[in-house]
């Protein structure tokens, strides 16, 4: 019998080991369930709703029949406006913060305000853009209003996200830069952004699924139950694909179910395909990485 | 030993990291041309010195420097004009960094930084660098590829290549040989050794060997002090000023 062979030990071994493997295997498919199972209700009840008609076309009779056209056009009214404010803003906040700011009480007071923001529910964003756009900037139930809290709600994520995205490009990338003295700025331009551009870009398009998704910051601030006519500029109120969810399962009686599902249907289906977006950016962008 | 008109000068330079120190009261003086050998166990201050000379110690957070460093006597900690210092400087890190771009943007970064848009010029500029690193045969065929995809042999004569393509006065060499084969090594030597006459440069290695080859003066430091510096041949010699010189460069160091 040599060194190697197999020994009771060994085999006990590989047995638990195996067992590991089927348990975390089990808990895989556990997460993977709940996701299929929802996906697989929405289609089964919403798909037969679906029709060209139903996307294209106005609620009518009260919303017990017809289509969702104003709220999905609504929907691209609020995630435009506030990605446009917060995207740009978020990721030259995280710019400055990984990149010029020092680790000094303020810098440490502004991470420790993100993370709380990032925490904070998202109906308590809602009161705050009642109170904040609605009354005192005076914007009334808007766009620009719910926009505006979207994006408040949306910043935190997007800042910690980019920051996490400059801070995985390696130290010594800027430090070459710097001995050969290019400044803080062209560092940044020339060699950071261009390799955390990915990261960024994933982090920002997620915030656009989890603006698109909240029924919460809107309810009061600019999304309305119906709305005759689409919004033509920020000052209008609109309908949102969310919200007329809400709307048609809890507000409105008679409402054919499938229309309740074909509405669910269509907001996860936007949600999907924009994190499939982000996926295939993503993955595009990896493979040109150069490090 | 007292330079007459220092192309750079220390005077009582500290550096500390938070609590730690690590460099206590540098006096040291650079001649226009000289190389200079800077040997000693890792720890002891030797990278750090080469990093206050181009202020970029200044962005490691936490690191304290104190006292007066001087480029033709001018104190560099009073220049506005940070990028143009790090201009006058070459530096090559120990390890090998080629920045995420082709071989030919790499050499070509710095002049580009300084505003340098003429097609004609910077080929001129990459291909003289590129030919000063030894390096120019191995890639003039594949200028276009990415400058990290190079074996790291070749991407540490690419950050030497990079660090003379702004024309530094000074020339910082940090363990610039350790990824790099010892024939490849002694090409670049020969360069150093023409290249001296139009810059200073500051030799740090751990090839103890390397310093008395190429160095006019060597100096030793040992955990942030300057213990001596002096002609190579005397800090090689028989007969160091201090003894842990002797020790060290006879390898009888603990």
């Amino acid at each position: 019998m040599g060194v190697f062979a197999t020994s009771a030990t060994a085999r006990r071994r590989h047995r638990t080991q195996k067992l590991a493997f089927v348990v975390l295997l089990g808990v895989t498919v556990l997460l993977i369930l709940p996701v299929l199972a929802i996906l697989g209700m929405l289609v089964y009840r919403g798909a037969p709703a679906l029709s060209l008609e139903f996307l294209f076309s106005e609620p009518v009779r009260g919303m017990t029949a017809g289509g969702i056209w104003p709220a999905i056009v609504g929907t691209m009214w609020l995630v435009g406006v506030s990605l446009a404010i917060s995207a740009p803003i978020g990721v030259l906040a995280a710019v400055y913060l990984n990149e010029y700011a020092g680790d000094t009480w303020y810098t440490r007071v502004i991470h420790l305000a993100i993370v709380n923001l990032a925490g904070v529910p998202s109906i308590v964003h809602a009161l705050f853009g009642v109170g904040a756009f609605v009354l005192f900037f005076e914007f009334g139930t808007s766009i620009l209003s719910a926009s505006l809290t979207l994006a408040i709600m949306t910043l935190p994520v997007i800042i910690a996200s980019t920051k996490e995205s400059l801070s995985a490009v390696p130290m010594s990338f800027r430090e070459a830069c710097w001995n050969v003295g290019a400044t803080r700025w062209q560092t940044i331009r020339h060699v950071v952004l261009p390799n955390s551009i990915a990261g960024i870009l994933t982090g920002v398009i997620l915030q656009v699924s989890r603006a698109a998704g909240e029924t919460a910051p809107i309810i009061f601030t600019g999304a309305a139950v119906f709305v005759p006519f689409l919004p033509s500029s920020v000052n209008d109120q609109t309908m949102a694909l969310s919200m007329h969810l809400f709307t048609l399962s809890t507000q409105v009686q008679n409402v054919p179910q499938e229309i309740t599902y074909g509405t669910a249907l269509v907001l996860v289906g936007l949600v999907v395909l924009i994190n499939g977006v982000s996926i295939v950016i993503r993955s595009r962008i990896r493979r040109r990485r150069k490090w | 030993m007292v330079v007459q008109h220092p192309k750079i000068a220390f005077r009582d330079l500290k550096v500390r990291y938070g609590e730690k120190t690590a460099l206590e009261g540098i006096n040291l003086e650079v001649a226009k041309n000289e190389i200079l050998g800077i040997i000693g166990p890792a720890g002891s201050g030797k990278t750090s010195l080469l990093r206050v000379l181009n202020r970029t110690l200044q962005n490691t957070p936490g690191a304290k420097v104190t006292g007066d460093v001087r480029i033709d006597g001018e104190d560099i900690h009073r220049m506005r004009d940070v990028s143009g210092l790090r201009r006058r400087i070459g530096m090559v890190a120990p390890l090998p960094v080629g920045l995420p771009m082709s071989v030919y943007d790499n050499v070509a970064f710095a002049p580009r930084m300084a505003g340098v848009t003429d097609k004609k010029v910077l080929d001129g500029v990459v291909e003289r660098c590129l030919r000063q690193a030894a390096l120019w045969e191995e890639v003039e065929k594949r200028l276009g590829d990415l400058g990290t995809k190079l074996s790291g042999g070749q991407q540490q004569r690419l950050t030497i290549a990079r660090a003379l393509s702004h024309s530094p006065e000074i020339l910082c060499l940090d363990e610039f040989s350790i990824a790099i084969d010892p024939v490849t090594t002694m090409r670049i030597e020969e360069v150093l050794k023409e290249l001296r006459k139009h810059m200073t440069i500051f030799l740090v290695t751990n090839l103890v060997q390397q310093a008395r080859r190429l160095a006019d003066r060597t100096a030793f430091l040992l955990l942030g002090e300057l213990v001596e510096v002096g002609p190579t041949e005397e800090v090689f010699g028989r007969n160091p000023r201090d003894r842990r010189t002797f020790d060290y460069v006879h390898g009888i160091f603990g």
